[in-house]
């Protein structure tokens, strides 16, 4: 039945990089019949600035439906990773560039709003001269950053903007002796304590960081008109000719170059507006802190930024910022050992229905767990009591119900590095087993992330959450390298 | 006269380090044309395993049996556990991905490096460990050696580099005698000329990483033989390694040893002439400029392309 529909217009679009029958063709095979599949194609009609209004009328009726002020920063937090990842995407996701210096652009939009508008040398523009120029900074120094992209590409790119990011973490950390004055403050930054970095200035009114205690919304929505304006920029720089280019650069520099595309100036351009982006999220994260500080732009954060723009679907707008959305909620609920347990829980029965669905199976690997934790519980503790008497991390009803089940040893010793490692291996060679082996394998190892995560990792939710980013990152290449609603790409060879 | 000594002692063993990393980049990268970013955390791993065995066998002061059956040991043990943790990063993380585009197995290999940065901070906190060379056989590690002028050359530091050398003449003689060595070599000129030749290339590849990963192994042995070594140490050593893989020319493997020699010598001599703050700085600024200027490095052959 579905076949006698007329093709949809979204559809016969022509897009550059896609084979569209072999992409088409999946398509088709799987869209639904009936009323999902009704409603699925009324979604898939709704325009695309439908979505962005939407989305940003949620975000900014979030701090009045919930009106506590880690709800709002955590909101501000993850409106300027969405910015973040919407820079890295256009690098990235469009140029097909790995730029690792990424973050450094962060930082220099950071450090030079802070050096216009602060007592470091009693320079205070205003922040409606600040910003343009803070963005224009970016923009040369990414042009400039990417000049070598014209000689270096893949692996060997990716190396001269990590040297770039660790000569600005050098530069910045040791710039208090900058031939001789104190340019960058050091490992101190500028502002800190007494906060002389100038907040964000609009129309004669500071915004205060906070009032009250309570942080200031308007930087939230600040932020937020920041996405805005950079989201729908992007999109018509990407459906215009640069656009089309850039992806045809990233799909094939050799053919683009044949048909007359200027590639070292497409591949400049991207470094450029990524940069640019960048440096516009630094501001206003160095307006809200007061003060910039060198180890904010570390390692960890590219990272994050690069598992935002991975996981949502590098190339895709919409995907970095469902990716930026996910990752900074997953990363602050982590943070919390009573919350990020009920996530742990829930993800791992939602992974065995998505495997199994309701099915003999699915019974028999979580009768199985249980009756093999029951087991486990009644053994140790008849073993010993300090086996099941250890206080477990954070409360809540689960943590009381899970004690019955879960062995806690009042000390873990060298158990822990054991149990992790065995669980990492099980995990592994998990991925490799098939039938009634896995299933045989798969209860054992359901129990003993249980114990790891109670016992080991709940312990330590800094390391947790950075280890979940780093597993993150290798199962989206194996498993979904186009991410989570990027478009998926047809290897042409 | 005495500082150049000095400063060319530091530079020798912080070269070798460095060129025995390099090793495992050019022998991957030969192979698989893959930047492997995990590689400086199997460096570190390296270090942490042979501070376990230290410590299983009664610690730097007190050994159970004597002080240079220890080292041996320690070092042995560290790459063995290295070469399995680099068969399984190969296995798992990269294995999948042999024909994805070049972007995913870089990705992959970032996603690798965070986990095992994390993983070990998860097991082992982030504090310092030190194996406390200084205890080793009653200081004679620092005190004795042999004396240039009136500088004296610790033994420490001639263990470090003659083993270095030596595993190194070995890493020479297996790429250039064996069969297995002539495989790796004819995979890395055209894997797949040497797949039609009846090559088994994921051997050669499982071996490459083996290779790399022991040799990463011992430098992280001989790192923290130094130095304490912490969960950190693993990526700006990999940073330098890499580097000094791409100066020699990456795939050469004599290209590595010079390279590493070079970055060694640069790094100690900046820091001990010029300044320790800005040292990283020069070293960085030397090695975009040469990235620039002779990417195929000192000893690779320039890279044309054939399409």
């Amino acid at each position: 039945m579905s076949e006698q529909r007329p093709p949809e217009s979204a559809g016969t679009t022509p897009a550059v990089g896609k084979d569209e029958w072999v992409a088409r063709l999946d398509d088709n095979r799987a869209r639904r019949t009936g009323l999902p599949g009704v409603v699925e194609e009324r979604l898939r009609n709704v325009p695309w600035w439908a979505w962005l209004t939407l989305f940003v009328a949620a975000v900014a009726a979030l701090p009045i439906v919930y009106d506590s002020g880690y709800v709002r920063r955590v909101a501000f937090d993850t409106v300027v990773y969405m910015l973040l990842a919407l820079g890295l995407n256009v690098v990235v996701g469009w140029g097909g560039l790995l730029d690792l210096g990424y973050v450094a652009f962060y930082g220099i939009g950071a450090y030079s709003y802070a050096l216009l508008s602060s007592n470091q040398f009693d320079v205070h523009l205003p922040t409606l001269v600040t910003v343009p120029l803070v963005v224009a900074i970016g923009a040369v120094v990414g042009l400039l950053v990417g000049l070598p992209s014209r000689r270096l590409s893949g692996d060997y790119l990716a190396i001269v903007t990590l040297f770039f990011f660790q000569l600005f973490i050098v530069v910045v950390t040791n710039g208090d002796h900058l031939f001789g004055t104190n340019v960058t403050g050091g490992s101190n930054g500028i502002g800190g304590v007494e906060a002389d970095v100038d907040p964000f200035n609009l129309f004669g009114r500071d915004l205060v960081v906070s009032t009250g205690g309570i942080f200031n919304v308007w930087y939230l929505y600040v932020a937020l008109a920041f996405f805005v304006v950079v989201f729908v920029l992007l999109r018509f720089v990407n459906h215009s000719r640069i656009g089309r280019a850039w992806r045809s650069l990233r799909e094939d520099p050799l053919a683009a170059e044949m048909m007359g595309m200027p590639v070292n100036w497409l591949k400049l351009l991207a470094f450029s507006f990524g940069a640019a982006v960048a440096a516009l999220s630094g501001t206003i994260f160095a307006g809200l802190n007061g003060g910039v500080f060198p180890t904010t732009f570390a390692f960890p954060l590219l990272i994050t930024v690069y598992t935002m723009v991975i996981l949502g679907g590098s190339g895709s707008q919409a995907g970095v910022v469902v990716g930026a959305i996910l990752v900074n909620v997953l990363l602050e609920l982590l943070r919390d050992p009573g919350q990020s347990r009920y996530l742990f829980y829930f993800l791992i029965v939602v992974g065995l229905l998505a495997i199994f669905r309701l099915s003999v199976r699915l019974a028999v690997v979580l009768g199985g767990t249980i009756v093999l934790g029951f087991a486990v519980h009644a053994i140790a503790s008849s073993i010993s009591d300090a086996a099941v008497s250890g206080a477990s991390n954070g409360g809540g009803w689960l943590a009381d119900a899970l004690r019955q089940w879960v062995i806690t040893p009042s000390s873990l010793g060298a158990w822990a590095p054991i149990s992790y490692v065995a669980l990492v291996s099980l995990v592994l060679v998990l991925t490799l087993l098939a039938g009634w082996v896995r299933i045989a394998v798969l209860v054992p190892t359901l129990y003993l992330a249980a114990f790891v995560w109670e016992n080991v990792m709940l312990a330590k939710p800094e390391a947790t959450r950075f280890i979940v980013l780093g597993a993150i990152l290798v199962a989206v290449m194996i498993v979904r390298p186009s991410g989570l609603l990027g478009e998926k790409r047809v290897e042409i060879v | 006269m005495d500082n150049f000594i000095q400063f060319t002692v530091n530079a020798l063993t912080l070269g070798s380090v460095y060129a025995l990393i390099a090793l495992g980049y050019s022998l991957v990268y030969g192979i698989l044309k893959l930047l492997n970013f995990a590689h400086g955390d199997v460096f570190m791993v390296g270090a942490f395993i042979g501070f376990g065995v230290l410590q299983a066998l009664g610690g730097a002061a007190d050994p159970v049996i004597s002080i240079w059956f220890v080292l041996v040991l320690v070092m042995l043990s560290a790459m063995a556990g290295c070469a399995i943790l680099g068969v399984a990063i190969e296995r798992f993380a990269y294995r999948p991905l042999r024909n994805a585009p070049r972007i995913a197995p870089l990705i992959s290999a970032l996603g690798v490096s965070f986990f095992l940065t994390y993983s070990m901070q998860l097991m082992f906190g982030s504090q310092q460990r030190d194996y406390n060379a200084f205890a080793m056989a009653n200081g004679a590690l620092f005190f004795k050696g042999f004396d240039i002028g009136s500088v004296r050359v610790p033994l420490l530091r001639i263990v470090i580099v003659v083993s270095a050398f030596v595993l190194m003449i070995l890493l020479w003689l297996l790429v250039t005698k064996t069969r297995i060595g002539k495989a790796m070599r004819a995979t890395s000129y055209d894997r797949e000329a040497a797949a039609m030749m009846g090559i088994d290339i994921d051997r050669v590849i499982v071996f490459a990483f083996v290779l790399g990963s022991a040799l990463a192994g011992a430098a992280g042995v001989m790192f923290a033989l130094r130095a304490p070594a912490s969960v950190t140490i693993g990526f700006v050593a990999g940073l330098k390694g890499f580097t000094a893989a791409v100066i020699g020319g990456i795939g050469s493997i004599p290209g590595a040893m010079a390279g590493g020699l070079i970055l060694g010598f640069a790094e100690s001599f900046t820091q001990g002439y010029i300044s320790t703050r800005w040292s990283d700085l020069f070293v960085f600024l030397i090695l975009i400029a040469f990235m620039l200027l002779r990417p195929q490095g000192l000893f690779g052959k320039a890279d044309i392309k054939k399409v």
